[in-house]
């Protein structure tokens, strides 16, 4: 029992990490990694509905009707995005001015109702969610990593709490902005997912 | 009339919805690998885009905003999306078999598409008015279209090209958007 539920736990973090095996929950990835603040941030607020949603469902996956689930999947979603949104503005205004409509849009991240549809519907409380702290830490990995990525390149600073950079590449770097702007986004990933390939192989 | 015009190049071209907002990327990548699928997307997408734009922005102004439920706007615009796109797959398949068999397997999954939620809370954002909501939404739904029409067409020629093996698929495919992306960039000097 105990050696399953560490299973579903580390699944998340490699194996089956979100952003780079399942390429779940691209759009925030893509958006929000100008930093890597923001990347952890939209991680954390995205790994809390994951967690509450994956236990919600599996608590009642008996009593929803199987033909209306998706929509008891979304409300129950909903439900914790809109908790999350009024945490962020109360505690981390600045952050929540920075994820802007993506905050909102973690309802129709595919990852969270992925997790529900494909684990949570089909499994008890416990595993659920270890499932969902897994994935989440998973994803809050992979966007912190690849935010870190970008802000390092196209900007030469290294920021991970609080708005001020913790580490700054010397003076003489010329910060390449390409990384930065929208296209680098695609391009980062891009590369990322070529080195996750590459690592695995071996 | 000249705004509206401006409104629309710029949801087009300059913010487009899917490379310059990153709105939708998960049947971008998903849909594109074949044309077939990118075209029938793509109209899914103008179809449901342009309703849902319309009723979720009466729902904020005539409902949320009047009874001072803001709050509930998460929660009401993705039940509207579920339940329009519900009843959308219902109407076309009684009454223009053809089109629903054209759009096919692309309308139940335009329910998880962040691209129809995200400019119905953009329309809200940018407090825009019933007839700006309507070109707007509109005019994202043809710069996905468009987007991803390109983009399938570039990636059908990727595929016959030798890519070598940890690129393949989804990162050379990532990529690709990429560089299509800093194509689109240029149009930003426009308005």
């Amino acid at each position: 029992m105990a050696q399953s539920l560490v299973k579903e736990f580390t699944k998340g973090l490699w194996t089956e990490i979100p952003l780079f095996r399942l390429v779940l929950g691209l759009c925030p990835a893509l958006a929000v990694t100008k930093t890597c603040e923001n990347g952890i941030g939209m991680g954390v607020a995205t790994t809390f509905v994951l967690v509450f949603s994956n236990i919600l469902v599996s608590m009642l996956r008996n009593i929803i009707p199987s033909k209306v689930r998706i929509a008891c999947y979304i409300v129950i979603i909903a439900t914790f995005v809109t908790i999350v949104e009024f945490m962020m503005q109360a505690y981390t205004y600045e952050l929540f001015l920075k994820l802007g409509i993506f905050i909102p849009l973690i309802v129709v991240n595919c990852l969270v109702l992925g997790r529900a549809e494909a684990f949570a519907g089909k499994n008890t409380v416990l595993p659920s969610a270890m499932d969902g702290i897994g994935m989440g830490i998973g994803f809050t990995l992979a966007l912190g990593s690849l935010g870190a990525l970008r802000e390092l390149i196209g900007a030469g600073t290294l920021t991970i709490w609080g708005g001020t950079p913790a580490f700054t590449i010397g003076h003489g770097y010329i910060p390449f902005q390409f990384m930065i702007e929208a296209p680098g986004a695609f391009v980062g990933l891009g590369m990322m997912l070529c080195l996750m390939n590459l690592i695995s192989k071996k | 009339m000249g705004d509206l015009f401006v409104l629309a190049i710029s949801c087009i071209f300059i913010n487009n919805i899917l490379l310059a907002q990153f709105l939708g990327n998960c049947p971008f990548l998903g849909t594109s690998k074949k044309m077939e699928t990118a075209v029938g997307m793509s109209m899914a997408v103008v179809f449901v885009l342009v309703m849902a734009g319309i009723i979720t922005w009466m729902v904020d102004t005539y409902l949320l905003k009047a009874l001072d439920v803001e709050f509930l706007r998460t929660v009401s615009f993705i039940l509207v999306i579920a339940s329009l796109v519900q009843f959308v797959e219902m109407f076309l398949k009684k009454s223009i078999p053809g089109l629903y068999a054209g759009l096919g397997i692309f309308l139940p999954l335009i329910t998880t598409n962040c691209a129809v939620m995200g400019v119905c809370l953009i329309n809200i954002k940018e407090e825009y008015s019933f007839i700006e909501a309507l070109v707007s939404s509109f005019s994202y739904a043809l710069g996905f279209g468009l987007a991803l029409i390109l983009f399938a067409g570039v990636r059908e020629r990727v595929i016959l090209a030798r890519v070598p093996k940890p690129l393949q698929d989804t990162s050379v495919g990532l990529m690709t958007a990429g560089l299509i992306a800093l194509i689109f960039t240029v149009f930003r000097g426009m308005v």
